[in-house]
């Protein structure tokens, strides 16, 4: 089990070798001596043996089975799943159970795949360390004084830690590929509209898409398939083919133009990270690829951008959690600072309902959305940064016309340590700076391991694409896991 | 642009936040830094420039008007932080 991916899992399951049952008992197992790193947030053991069971008795009764048969995939906290605890990471919704499955859900379990547990994340998906969970942090797997990544930080430590061979995350401003990144492993931002957001509990929704987390490129490219396609429950999904990501992963790209934005190479960049990352470069040049320097002088835009952006859209959003209909509410909303007594009952049953269920990432980025959108503060904030938005976009389509896909780090810096960070919102905020505006532009971007510090923390190495250009993406990456071990490297984890 | 703690004050109240007068100094000075930051974004030179509201441009989307299945009324409120038999209990709402 321990370094399997889902591909040798299928392989093995599909030949009769392993039953499901026995499989998913090992990753339970595992999961319970790793408990400590804080990885599930909701882990019931008989819904997954049953599920297991279910599949093992139709591969045994010869009924075709899915894809994903028999494989666990661990499903951030953010994901619908029917009757089951979904949190977001949060008080305000710890006793929520959905009334139907998010289509991602749908597509795993018609694929026969295991819902493998809740991961932890930040809550609500705001944050960059995976410390803003209402169940305290999750440690890298790497080093556990470490984080590991946010907000996404549980599903990409399950992987990283052995403790499901994929797992699914969300990206709204690099959640996916920064976690992937510093727990050294793959991490896939589909294009936006690529896989449909019903039943993702929304954070910013111009913004947010689902993706996979890995440990090698194929099996990134097997759950992608799986959860892309147009969904007629989501108005923002795309009607487009998805094409078979896994039968063409191994053919060369159709070309090799890679460019490299000097905008990636600033001030704040560690230095083993950018190391690691021009050696990618070379890796890539006696591949045969054509490097070009290309420039995105808006990105330095990007994550002011993306604060007034995404709390624009979560304020409207997480309006929503007001204790009335569903979500926590507060036992006594009297009037208890200077001021409320003037409230209606409502109002205050509201206030302090929201104040006692959302943590504080979570109220601060309610408030600057709030007074991003107020009146006489809109037009100089909000629709400022949407044609700030435009700008990077343009960017990136005039660097598109030049290379197949931009290189560059995916995070600034390995893992920061535990607490380092969360007391300065604004040096948590910069920890995507390198992945923030791939969302803005709505393209999709991968990262891929490509070093390891002398500390031994993993380092990612970022490539983004046009839209919808996922199957050339992989296939680019491929060429670089081809030609190193990094996405064999495992954590030496005491278990 | 500087905010007072009276301006975050009535931001909280607009956002449906009570926060206490220990939170309100940190947010204060939280959102000022924050604020100060984002004020790059009036750097670049944006006449004309048309704002972008999704990375992938959106259209209208339209379906049959057919009913489909909807939510029924127990599953809907099996998730009610309070319930009257088969209503949403909440404070009154009028005077």
């Amino acid at each position: 089990m321990n370094n399997a991916t889902a591909a040798s899992l299928l392989a093995k399951l599909n030949a009769g070798e392993i039953r499901s049952e026995d499989l998913v008992r090992q990753y339970l197992d595992r999961a319970e001596s790793l408990k400590r790193l804080n990885v599930f947030v909701h882990l019931d053991p008989e819904r997954v043996l049953d599920q297991a069971r279910a599949i093992d008795a139709k591969r045994r009764a010869g009924e075709p089975v899915g894809a994903l048969a028999g494989v666990p995939v661990a499903i951030k906290d953010v994901l619908c799943v029917t009757n089951e605890p979904t949190t977001c990471g949060s008080r305000m919704l710890k006793s929520f159970r959905p009334p139907y499955d998010a289509t991602v859900i749908t597509k795993l379990k018609d694929a026969g795949a295991i819902l493998f547990g809740k991961t932890n994340m930040d809550e609500f998906a705001m944050g960059s360390s995976t410390e803003n969970s209402a169940y305290g942090p999750t440690l890298n797997p790497w080093d556990e004084e470490r984080i590991p990544g946010g907000s996404s930080g549980g599903s990409a430590a399950a992987v990283a830690a052995d403790l499901a061979p994929v797992s699914l995350g969300s990206d709204t401003g690099g959640s996916i590929r920064q976690p992937a990144a510093v727990c050294g492993i793959v991490g896939l931002k589909p294009t936006y509209g690529r896989v449909s957001r019903y039943g993702l509990i929304a954070f910013a929704s111009s913004l947010d898409q689902i993706g996979p987390f890995a440990h090698d490129l194929a099996d990134a490219a097997l759950l992608l398939k799986v959860i892309s396609g147009h969904d007629d429950r989501d108005a923002t999904s795309v009607d487009q083919a998805v094409p078979d990501y896994t039968a063409t992963l191994d053919k060369p790209p159709g070309s090799l133009r890679i460019g490299v934005a000097r905008e990636f190479f600033g001030e704040g960049l560690d230095p083993e990270v950018e190391a690691a990352v021009r050696e990618a470069i070379r890796i890539y040049e006696k591949a045969g690829a054509i490097i070009e320097e290309v420039s995105l002088p808006n990105s330095k835009y990007g994550v002011p951008a993306y604060y007034i952006v995404a709390p624009a859209e979560c304020s409207s959003n997480l309006a929503r959690y007001d204790g009335t209909i569903f979500g926590h509410r507060a036992e006594d909303w009297s009037p208890k600072y200077p001021g409320e007594e003037n409230l209606h009952p409502l109002v205050r049953m509201m206030m302090a309902s929201r104040s006692e269920g959302f943590g504080p990432e979570v109220k601060r980025r309610i408030m600057l959305g709030t007074f991003a959108l107020s009146a006489g503060y809109a037009d100089q904030y909000y629709n400022q940064a949407l044609k700030v938005r435009r700008l990077i976009r343009n960017d990136f389509d005039e660097a598109f016309k030049k290379v197949d896909v931009i290189l560059g780090p995916t995070s600034p810096s390995p893992a920061f340590k535990l607490g380092e960070r969360t007391a300065d919102p604004l040096a948590m905020y910069l920890s995507d700076i390198y992945t923030i505006t791939a969302n803005l532009a709505g393209i999709p971007g991968l990262s891929v391991p490509c070093g390891l510090t002398k500390s031994n923390l993993p380092i990612g190495l970022q490539l983004l694409a046009p839209a919808f250009a996922e199957e050339n993406l992989l296939r680019t990456a491929r060429v670089f896991e081809r030609e190193t071990d990094w996405h064999t490297r495992r954590p030496g984890l005491a278990g | 642009m500087s905010l007072s703690t009276d301006d975050v004050a009535k931001v909280a109240v607009l956002a449906r936040l009570r926060l206490s007068p220990d939170e309100l100094q940190t947010f204060t000075g939280q959102l000022n830094s924050i604020v100060e930051y984002v004020a790059h974004l009036q750097e670049p030179d944006t006449t004309g420039v048309e704002p972008l509201a999704h990375g992938v441009e959106v259209r209208n989307v339209f379906r049959d008007d057919v009913r489909g299945p909807s939510l029924p009324r127990e599953a809907a409120l099996l998730n009610a932080p309070k319930r009257n038999l088969d209503s949403f209990l909440v404070p009154a709402v009028l005077d």
